[in-house]
Order: structure tokens, then C-alpha cells, then sequence
């Protein structure tokens, strides 16, 4: 993973004095909120229901087991012994004083991390495939580029105040695990007519009250063109995007009232005259930071492993916990393996200071010493022996982490909502645990299979319920809690929003709701069809029937 | 009129506090002063917002409650959630012990 | 009589000779003066033709486009920051003085706040007004407040890219 070189140190340093400096004025009465506000937000430090809570940006999801063991030393010292994983692959801390967040960016600083940029009008961390690097059929690794982008992005002087937020995603391989049509500007890697490497740039994704699909711009930008490039995207939403009306501001309802041609061809004609002025990308510097991203040291092992197929045989629930949670590598004789963060009666995302520093250590032992967030709030172990498998799977389960069910119904996405936000209108987290708890059965849930549940505690959808196999909606129904469910998104490459179903539930009538649906799926499915599949081959009827049905 | 209490979050550790009538804020909405007339909600009005003015607390608002049984409690489920803590973490926030 | 503005240039307070005259106002046949858009746009050949100084006034929604062919009749060109956060003048700066390649001096007006200046600076803004209470000390610390940039902009000071490709070229 990348290591910062002494500018890349520079900046965090003088980045976390800055901020410094500016909560000493604040807290000295030198600088009203109004002033104060848009400085905290882009060091990543909201006001919330209870307390500040602190975002913390982890760059395309990728931490180090010393960055993880800090994080865990920032719960127990500075917060209450437990962070969150959030939906951008990033990790929030809900208990924060002003008066500890220089402390905090410091003891970030000292291992290559920061709160840049992780709220507020500019561009935020920028997200990748969590599974980068180890998952067969990947051009090139996204990593590479999206640090390349955040650095790129970091304090950029002319983009730091946009209409709007502005998330970048990239993916190098299908399908896509990034979502990147979900966001303002997606990359896909890909290789044009003559073998080069270069990007498919889109734009104008989001979700939240107008949730769209990002449209192409280009169909391929080289390499060495990519940031200029970018920065003709941005300089025409800058100049062009809505500042009177904040939830017509992003980069979407742009591109969206010009039309995606006229969108392009303003940022073509501002390209060809600044691509030669624009933020180079030499190859010297693509090479020195794909070094980083390097395969470690494999083992060369010999196929099948014995212990791992053997454990598999004669332990049921680790051979459970395998099925479900553990991905197949491109390396011979190693696995992608998944911590869920979901454990039943939970709170999705969650993780305790101690957790944190058992799963550093696993990382250390198990995997070279890397984990993972991925924007469904669980933790991946991306280099993992096959034969360690099982000792990894022991340990995690003594720790609660070993919940074995990655992508099932019960590995739900849930932001953290009216618990703790002061932007939701209803909570979330408690329908997640309703549901868990109606679908406790494990065996149920793999006859199931695949089904992304994913719940927002109001329309700024951080739950991403827009693009879940199953979307719930949080709104406030005369004071009361009340619950919209929609059917049939998804945030892959064939990305779709959801359709409503119906009239909205309240909270307790939920997990009928969710059962009834379930219900249809299996009676309708064709064989081995996953709930997605089965939607969009009968459509909402057969489920909006069922749901709605009397009695 | 209804009856409010006065909320803000403490500038420097971002707890919800409650102005009490000795122009002081508490973390215990039981200390909260309670108005009912309009010239009485005017004046904390006056006190919150000097306290604003004088950058201690943040996010300063009129919060509508009812009194049950001699104890203050907000109409709106946000505000009776920031009173108490998290729904889900019941050893978290004012209902809990270290709260 | 306008406030006196409180001008930032070249690292000091400058005596600042320009007068803004307002739409309705006349203006001064000689002297240093700077005009709106509007104004620019109904009155050209009159202005065009004054004796003295001119300078214009973009407000943030324009396009700076609108104003290249006119940029040689201009000595300043002021861009306005209407609320802290609207960060269109970043952007106008850029492609004024980079796109155009407008020599003149360009300034910041409006919002200016502290925490904003050394982003302003790098995307070309050469002067600045600044709130009455603002001091030079103010100025000189937000201009050190950063000793590395990941991007080049407008301005002269060496980024990262450059900077590592020199170290390694050196290697």
C-alpha cells in the first residue's frame, strides 16, 4: 500500500497545525460559526445529534495494521471504545471534542492518515474496489489511481469550494464493485482498440433526493491525460452548478438539465484549451506510485490445500463461514477472506477499540499486515493463506467477527440515523436489527442467497437504499416513524434505482413486509436465480401483490 | 402557546445542553428552564442567544415539550433521542450511568 | 464616500487608486476607475474610449468568456467571492489568466476570508480586499500556512509532480 514520501508528511502536518489553529481561534471566540463551520467540515468534523463526530478518511478503503491500531487507540482515548464503517469506506468516531480533534489529527499524522476533505463542498475520499489487487480479471489495480486522484484532489486551490460535495469512485474490473455509476464522476479502467490503458470517465451520478445513473463523458482518456482531464469536468461544474439550492447542486442535476452532449462538449472545448496547463500525470509518477501497489511476497503453494479442504470437511460452521464470507483470489493457494460487521442484534458497521486491535493483529499474522473497508461496512482480509483460513476463522469468532453472512439478508447496510444523526428523520439501525432477528435462521438465509438489504434514515440516502436488492427509506409521517420500501436497485455496472412498492410501514410492520417479499422470491425464482435476477424477470407485481394483499 | 425548553450543543464537547434559568447550561434536561408564555420564551431567547453571540454553545433552538408526571419531556422523538442517547447503545449518552 | 478598501498586494497594504463607480454614477474622465459588467456591456465605446485606467467588476455567475475579447482594454479585473463558499471566482481567476492569458492584475473582492487566500493566490488572484480588521501579520500566515502542493494552478510554486520528478531525475 502507498507510503508517504516527505511531501505527502508536509501536508498532513501542516494541514493538522492549520486546523489547529483555527479551533484555538474558535475556542478563543475569534471565529463565529458561521465562519467556523465550513473550516471544521473539511477536516471531517460534523456537528451531530450528541456530540461532534469525526470522519476519518481511509483513501479507497486500504489501512495498514498500525493505522488500524490507532484508530482503535482514538476509541479508547478520545471517543467510547468503538468507531463506524461507513458507506464511503471511510470510519466515524461520535463522541468527539472540539478541543481533542488537533490532538487526534496529529496522532493521525503520525501514521500517514487525516480527516481531509471528508465532509464539506469539495472532493471527498475517493473510493475503490475493495477487492483491488487480489480478484482475478482486473486490468490494473484501481488503487493506483485513486490515490493518484486524492492526492491530485487534496486542498486542490481552485475546487475546494464546489456547489456541492463531489465523490469520485474507480474500478478496474467487472463487475464492479465500486458503485462507480452512483457517483459525480466514475472511472472504469480500460484498454482501447490498440492494448493502451486508459479510463472510461462518466458523470453525474448520485443518490440521495434524485438519485441518477452517471453518464459517459469520454469513452477513454489516456493515462497521462486523466487528471487534466478531470479538472475540465470539475471547472464546468464549479462555474455551472446550482449554489442557490442545495439539493439541486450536484454535479447530476447538471448534467442532467444540460443533457450529457452539451455536458461533454463544454468540457471537451475547456480541455483542448488546458490540457497543456492542466495537472500533469508523468509515467515516471504512475510507475513510482504503482510500486506500492505491487503484489507482496506469495508463497508459491500447490492446489487443493489439504488442511483447508480437510477443515472444510469436518467443521460444519467453519465450512459455513467459508461458503459465504470468503472470496476467491488470483493467487494459487490463498483467499479473499470477509469480516462481517453485521452480527445479529448489532449495529451495522460497528466495531469496538478492542475488535480493532484483534484484527490488526490478524492482519499482521494473516494477511501482510492489510484489511480493508468496503462501502457495505465490513472489513476484508485481502491476502489470507488458504491453510491459515481456519485459525483465522477460530480467532475471529472469538472476537464476534465471524458472522457468516457477506451479502446475504442478514448483512445489512444501515447508516447510522436518527441514533445519531442530526439529518435523519427516522432510525435505522433498529430495522436492520428487526430484520436480522426475523431472519436469524442461518440456513434460511443461505436458501435465500444474495440479497443486499439497504436502509437510510432519510433522503440523503448514506444507506445507499437506492441501490439495494431491497431499499428502505426512513421519513417522518406526522411525528412518527414510517419506512418506504423499494425493490430492484442495484450499484454494479447494470446499475438501477428502486422502485417504490407502495405505501410506506411503520417500524413494526417492517419485517412482514421484508418476510413477504423474501416469500414471493422463493416461490417465483428460477433455479439458482438470486433475488435481483428474479425482479427484473417478473418485474414488481407478483411482490407489491403479495405485500399488499389483505389480511 | 406550548410549552419549550431552550437546547444548544456545548462548543467545545458538542453535548447537548440545556439552558437553565440561571442563564447556565446543563447536560440534564431536567434542569432545563421551562416557558409558557411568549414574553418568557422571548427573554431565554435573549440569554441563548447572547450565549451563541459569545460563542459557548452552537446550534441553539426551542424545543416543545410536555411535563409527565413532574418530568420534562420533548414532543418530537429527535429531541427526546438527544436527551437520552441512542436507541441502540443504551449504555451510551445521558441514560446511561457515565452519561 | 465609499469605504476605504482594505488592499492586500504584492505582501503589503497598498494606497489603492481604484475608484468603484456605480452603475448609476458618472464617471470620472480621469483617474484609475473600475466598472460593472453591466455597465461595461451598455456603455463599451464610451469607456473604451476614456482617458485613464479601467477596470472591470465579474460578478460570479458570469462567464469569462463573455469578457476575452475586452481583456486588453483592462488593467484590473476584480472577481467577487458573493458568500465565503461559492468558489466560482477560483475558476474564473484560473481561466483568465491561464486560458486568456490576461497580464493585468486581478483581485479578490467580497468574502474574503483568511482561511481562502493562499487558494486564491495560487489560482492567480494577484491582490486582495480584506475585512478593516484583517492585518498584514493575518496575510503572512495564511500565505505560510502550506509549504507543498499537489497541483500546479496558476501561480509559480513548484508541486509535487515536479518536485519528485526532479528528485528522481537527480538519483
Amino acid at each position: 500500500m502507498y507510503r508517504y514520501d516527505a511531501i505527502d508528511q508536509r501536508l498532513v502536518d501542516e494541514r493538522a497545525a492549520q486546523f489547529r489553529e483555527q479551533v484555538r481561534r474558535r475556542m478563543a471566540g475569534e471565529l463565529s460559526d458561521l465562519e467556523f463551520k465550513p473550516l471544521r467540515l473539511m477536516n471531517g468534523l460534523y456537528l451531530q445529534l450528541h456530540a461532534y463526530m469525526l470522519r476519518i478518511a481511509v483513501p479507497y478503503g486500504t489501512l495498514s495494521s498500525a493505522q488500524m491500531r490507532v484508530l482503535a487507540t482514538i476509541g479508547r482515548k478520545y471517543d467510547k471504545d468503538y468507531g463506524h464503517f461507513t458507506t464511503r469506506q471511510n470510519i466515524q468516531f461520535n463522541w468527539i471534542k472540539l478541543e481533542d480533534a488537533p490532538d487526534i489529527l496529529d496522532d493521525l499524522a503520525a501514521v500517514e492518515m487525516h480527516a481531509i476533505q471528508t465532509s464539506g463542498n469539495c472532493i471527498r475520499n475517493v473510493t475503490a474496489d475493495q477487492y483491488a489487487g487480489v480478484a482475478a480479471g482486473e486490468i490494473e489495480d484501481p488503487r493506483i489511481y485513486a490515490e493518484i486522484i486524492r492526492q491530485w484532489s487534496t486542498l486542490h486551490p481552485e475546487f475546494s469550494f464546489l456547489p456541492r460535495k463531489f465523490k469520485i469512485a474507480v474500478t478496474g474490473v467487472f463487475p464492479d464493485r465500486a458503485a462507480v455509476k452512483t457517483h459525480d464522476i466514475g472511472l472504469f479502467i480500460r484498454r482501447n482498440g490498440k492494448g493502451e490503458v486508459g479510463f472510461e470517465v462518466l458523470a453525474g451520478g448520485g443518490q440521495g433526493r434524485t438519485p441518477m445513473m452517471a453518464q459517459t463523458v469520454r469513452d477513454f482518456v489516456p493515462k497521462a491525460e486523466l487528471l487534466a482531464y478531470l479538472e475540465s469536468v470539475m471547472r464546468i461544474y464549479n462555474l455551472m452548478g446550482r449554489r442557490d439550492n442545495i439539493y439541486k447542486a450536484r454535479i447530476k442535476i447538471l448534467v442532467h438539465s444540460l443533457g450529457i452532449d452539451k455536458f461533454r462538449a463544454l468540457v471537451e472545448e475547456d480541455y483542448a484549451a488546458t490540457r497543456d496547463s492542466g495537472s500533469p500525470l508523468p509515467a515516471a509518477e504512475i510507475a513510482r506510485i504503482a510500486a506500492y501497489f505491487a503484489p507482496p511476497a506469495y508463497e508459491r503453494i500447490e492446489t487443493p490445500v489439504r488442511a483447508f479442504e480437510a477443515a472444510r470437511f469436518e467443521d460444519r460452521d467453519f465450512a459455513r463461514w467459508v461458503t459465504h464470507n470468503v472470496v476467491a483470489h488470483k493467487q494459487p493457494g490463498y483467499a479473499i477472506a470477509v469480516i462481517s460487521l453485521k452480527p445479529e442484534g448489532g449495529v451495522p458497521g460497528d466495531a469496538t477499540s478492542d475488535q480493532m486491535d484483534r484484527i490488526a493483529d490478524f492482519a499482521d499474522r494473516y494477511s501482510f499486515g492489510e484489511v480493508r473497508v468496503t462501502h457495505e461496512q465490513n472489513l476484508v482480509m485481502p491476502n489470507v493463506k488458504q491453510a491459515d483460513l481456519h485459525a483465522l476463522w477460530r480467532e475471529l469468532a472469538a472476537h464476534g467477527l465471524a458472522t457468516p453472512n457477506l451479502g446475504l439478508i442478514t448483512d445489512i447496510i444501515a447508516c447510522p440515523g436518527l441514533d445519531y444523526c442530526a439529518l435523519a428523520n427516522a432510525r435505522s439501525i433498529p430495522i436492520a436489527q428487526r430484520i436480522q432477528e426475523r431472519f436469524m435462521d442461518r440456513d434460511r438465509q443461505a436458501l435465500i442467497g444474495e440479497l443486499k438489504i439497504k436502509i437510510s434514515g432519510c433522503i440523503n440516502a448514506c444507506g445507499h437504499h437506492h441501490v439495494g436488492h431491497i431499499g428502505i427509506l426512513g421519513v417522518d409521517k406526522q411525528g412518527e416513524e414510517f419506512y418506504q420500501i423499494t425493490l430492484g436497485g442495484s450499484a454494479d455496472e447494470n446499475a438501477s434505482v428502486g422502485k417504490i412498492l407502495g405505501k410506506g410501514f411503520p417500524a413494526e410492520a417492517v419485517p412482514d413486509a421484508i418476510e413477504k417479499l423474501v416469500d414471493t422470491y422463493l416461490d417465483l425464482r428460477a433455479d439458482g436465480e438470486p433475488f435481483l435476477d428474479t425482479y427484473r424477470r417478473v418485474g414488481i407485481e407478483p411482490f407489491k401483490e403479495k405485500v399488499y394483499a389483505a389480511g | 402557546m406550548s410549552t419549550k425548553i431552550f437546547n444548544a450543543n456545548d462548543i467545545n464537547n458538542g453535548r447537548v445542553v440545556y439552558l437553565a434559568a440561571d442563564g447556565s447550561w446543563s447536560e440534564r434536561i431536567a434542569d432545563a428552564a421551562v416557558v409558557q408564555s411568549a414574553e418568557d420564551e422571548a427573554r431565554l431567547q435573549a440569554v441563548a442567544d447572547a450565549a451563541f453571540e459569545a460563542r459557548r454553545v452552537v446550534d441553539v433552538y426551542a424545543v416543545d415539550v410536555a411535563i409527565e408526571d413532574g418530568r420534562i419531556r420533548p414532543l418530537v422523538y429527535r429531541e427526546r433521542i438527544r436527551a437520552e442517547g441512542p436507541s441502540v447503545r443504551l449504555d451510551l449518552g445521558k441514560q446511561s450511568a457515565n452519561g | 464616500m465609499p469605504p476605504v478598501k482594505h488592499v492586500v498586494k504584492h505582501g503589503t497594504f497598498i494606497d489603492d487608486e481604484w475608484l468603484a463607480v456605480g452603475d448609476e454614477d458618472a464617471v470620472p474622465g480621469e483617474g484609475a476607475v473600475t466598472v460593472s459588467f453591466g455597465r461595461w456591456q451598455t456603455e463599451r465605446e464610451a469607456l473604451a474610449g476614456r482617458n485613464g485606467p479601467l477596470g472591470l467588476r465579474l460578478p460570479a455567475d458570469a462567464d469569462p468568456a463573455a469578457i476575452r475579447a475586452d481583456l486588453d482594454r483592462f488593467e484590473l479585473i476584480v472577481l467577487d467571492f458573493p458568500k465565503f463558499n461559492d468558489g466560482r471566482a477560483f475558476s474564473q481567476a484560473r481561466m483568465i489568466r491561464q486560458r486568456f492569458g490576461f497580464a493585468g492584475e486581478i483581485r479578490a473582492t467580497g468574502h474574503v476570508i483568511r482561511d481562502l487566500l493562499l487558494f486564491m493566490a495560487r489560482c492567480g488572484f494577484d491582490s486582495f480586499e480584506l475585512a478593516p480588521e484583517r492585518t498584514i501579520d493575518d496575510w503572512r500566515a495564511a500565505m505560510r500556512e502550506f509549504s507543498v502542493w499537489y497541483q500546479p494552478a496558476a501561480d509559480a510554486r513548484v508541486p509535487a509532480t515536479e518536485l519528485r520528478h526532479r528528485a528522481m531525475a537527480a538519483e
